[in-house]
């Protein structure tokens, strides 16, 4: 019977041992462990967050790396669209000018070349007209060196004017 | 041959040896009284004034524990003037032959029968009525089995958690290791799974204290429990007084905790007819009681009904007299020992799980 009765000694004892045990370990026990346990369960999730803003962050960056290099891209192939343009003009622009300038030299060389054939033909026709005239005056003095000549001569010419 | 020689002889003096120390206690055993099972389990989950180690329960050895008594006055002696005091046999009325030991030295003047202390009347005994003595008794605040055992096992979770709250008041809040890395998922699911599973999430934080004091207070004195030798081996958990304790606290703290919603459930139970309420009322007064009543009788016949298994058990080997049993009743007896551990745990656990259920209940809100 006595076992399922309480003991009046053991019951003022228990009191005493556990309530000094329950303030113990509540003050000196519960209090660091739980707190230490929160600090670090909240500096856990605090560094997931921190995490997961950093991913999103990255993520965002990475988007705005990805633009700027599509930007740099398309800016480089339309500098080099340009230049490529730039210096076709170019080119082109040197070709028309070595093509005027040569249609230049070519008409200037023939003017020039013009000018020296026709004041070579001027020279040439002086000095053919003095040379037929030296030519002249040397047939006309043989053929007048003698009278017999002279009279032939005189005889042909009249005969051309009776001709005329 | 002559190896065989040598080994049958070795054989002997093991035999011989073996049986010395396995037949001499039921020598004796068989030449006081016949072995009574039910008595030996009855005194081992019963408290006692004197730690029993090993040998008859009287002259064997034993630590002989303080008695505190108050009569008049308060007397302090060791345990051990009552059980090497004298041990006196009388027949009561009803021709009943009873034994009790009856004090000498410092303890003169008082008798133990069945560890209760009682005064010797003017004649110098105890009168019985039937097995009970009429006699006085003075107030026993004695360090019984139960309360040295009470007082290693709180000292042992002071210890243990004051390594703990150490561990992190020297590191801060890092990972633990050591005796922290293993305690704290325990204390974390005290936390978590007993406070703030069951009672509102704005104010566990107050009851958690009381839930790990509770826990780790059943759990790791049904563990000592459990040790079939000095430090260990009393039934402190399996003992009234102790589950009438801690349900006595969680019945105050349900009470103190309750607020209007609580008591307006029990007073005046809303959504039933007026009758109803008032039918509903000692209902629900007897109810505040039979829920820690049966925080009590549960952990008391759970840990009591362990021990008594095990020593009944064991005790085959002796109601049989043949140490042959020993292959049935060890075994078995291993078998029990090793779900007495979780039962140990589990106790802990319903324990502070039930109450935080009854903590919950008297601190939550109206419902929207």
């Amino acid at each position: 019977m006595d076992l399922i009765l309480p003991d009046f000694g053991l019951l003022v004892w228990t009191g005493l041992v556990f309530s000094l045990l329950m303030f113990l370990l509540a003050k000196f026990a519960w209090k660091p462990i739980l707190n230490a346990v929160n600090t670090r369960e909240q500096k856990i999730s605090e560094a997931l967050e921190l995490a997961e803003k950093t991913k999103v962050e990255m993520q965002a960056l990475k988007a705005e790396n990805d633009q700027i290099l599509k930007e740099a891209r398309a800016e480089r192939d339309q500098i080099l669209k340009e230049a490529k343009e730039a210096a076709l003009g170019m080119v082109e622009d040197a070709k028309g000018k070595a093509k005027d300038e040569a249609a230049k030299i070519v008409e200037s060389a023939r003017q020039t070349i013009n000018s020296e054939k026709a004041a070579a033909m001027a020279e040439l026709k002086n000095h053919v007209a003095s040379l037929s005239l030296e030519i002249a005056e040397k047939v006309v003095r043989q053929e007048l060196s003698s009278d017999d000549k002279q009279k032939a001569l005189a005889t042909q010419l009249a005969g051309e004017i009776k001709m005329n | 041959m002559q190896q065989a020689g040598k080994f049958s002889s070795l054989l002997q003096i093991i035999v011989f040896a073996l049986s010395f120390f396995v037949f001499q206690p039921f020598a004796k055993a068989a030449e006081e009284e016949n072995f009574n099972v039910g008595e030996m389990i009855m005194h081992h989950i019963k408290d006692a004034h004197e730690w029993h180690i090993t040998g008859p329960e009287h002259g064997g050895t034993s630590v002989y524990l303080p008695v505190i008594l108050h009569d008049n006055g308060f007397k302090f002696f060791s345990s051990k003037y009552f059980y090497h005091g004298k041990e006196v046999t009388v027949t009561s009325k009803d021709s009943l032959t009873l034994h009790y030991m009856e004090g000498v030295g410092p303890a003169k003047g008082y008798a133990l029968y069945h560890e209760e202390i009682y005064k010797l009347n003017n004649e110098g005994v105890l009168h019985f009525e039937g097995e009970h003595p009429h006699n006085a008794s003075p107030t026993d605040l004695s360090v019984t089995k139960n309360v040295a055992s009470l007082l290693l096992g709180s000292l042992l979770i002071l210890v243990i958690m004051l390594t703990v709250a150490g561990f992190y008041r020297k590191n801060g809040a890092v990972a633990p290791k050591g005796l922290a890395k293993f305690l704290e998922p325990i204390i974390v699911m005290v936390r978590d799974d007993i406070a703030k599973a069951n009672i509102d999430k704005h104010k566990y934080h107050k009851y958690v204290p009381y839930l790990l004091t509770i826990f780790f207070f059943i759990w790791i004195n049904n563990m000592l429990g459990l040790i079939p030798i000095i430090p260990g081996g009393a039934n402190l958990t399996g003992n009234i007084t102790i589950t009438l304790f801690l349900a006595f606290c969680t019945l105050l703290v349900t009470v103190f905790s309750g607020n209007k919603n609580y008591w307006g459930h029990i007073f005046w139970m809303p959504g039933i007819p007026v009758p109803m309420k008032i039918f509903m009322i000692p209902i629900e007064l007897i109810g505040i009681f039979t829920k820690p009543f049966a925080l009590m009788i549960r952990l008391f016949a759970n840990i009591t009904a362990g021990h008594i298994i095990v020593l009944a058990l064991i005790s085959i080997i002796f109601i049989n007299k043949n140490i042959a049993w020993a292959g049935l009743s060890v075994p078995m007896a291993l078998f029990i020992s090793v779900l007495e551990i979780l039962v140990a745990f589990l106790q802990g656990f319903l324990f502070a799980m039930l109450s935080a259920l009854f903590i919950g209940a008297a601190v939550e809100e109206a419902h929207h």
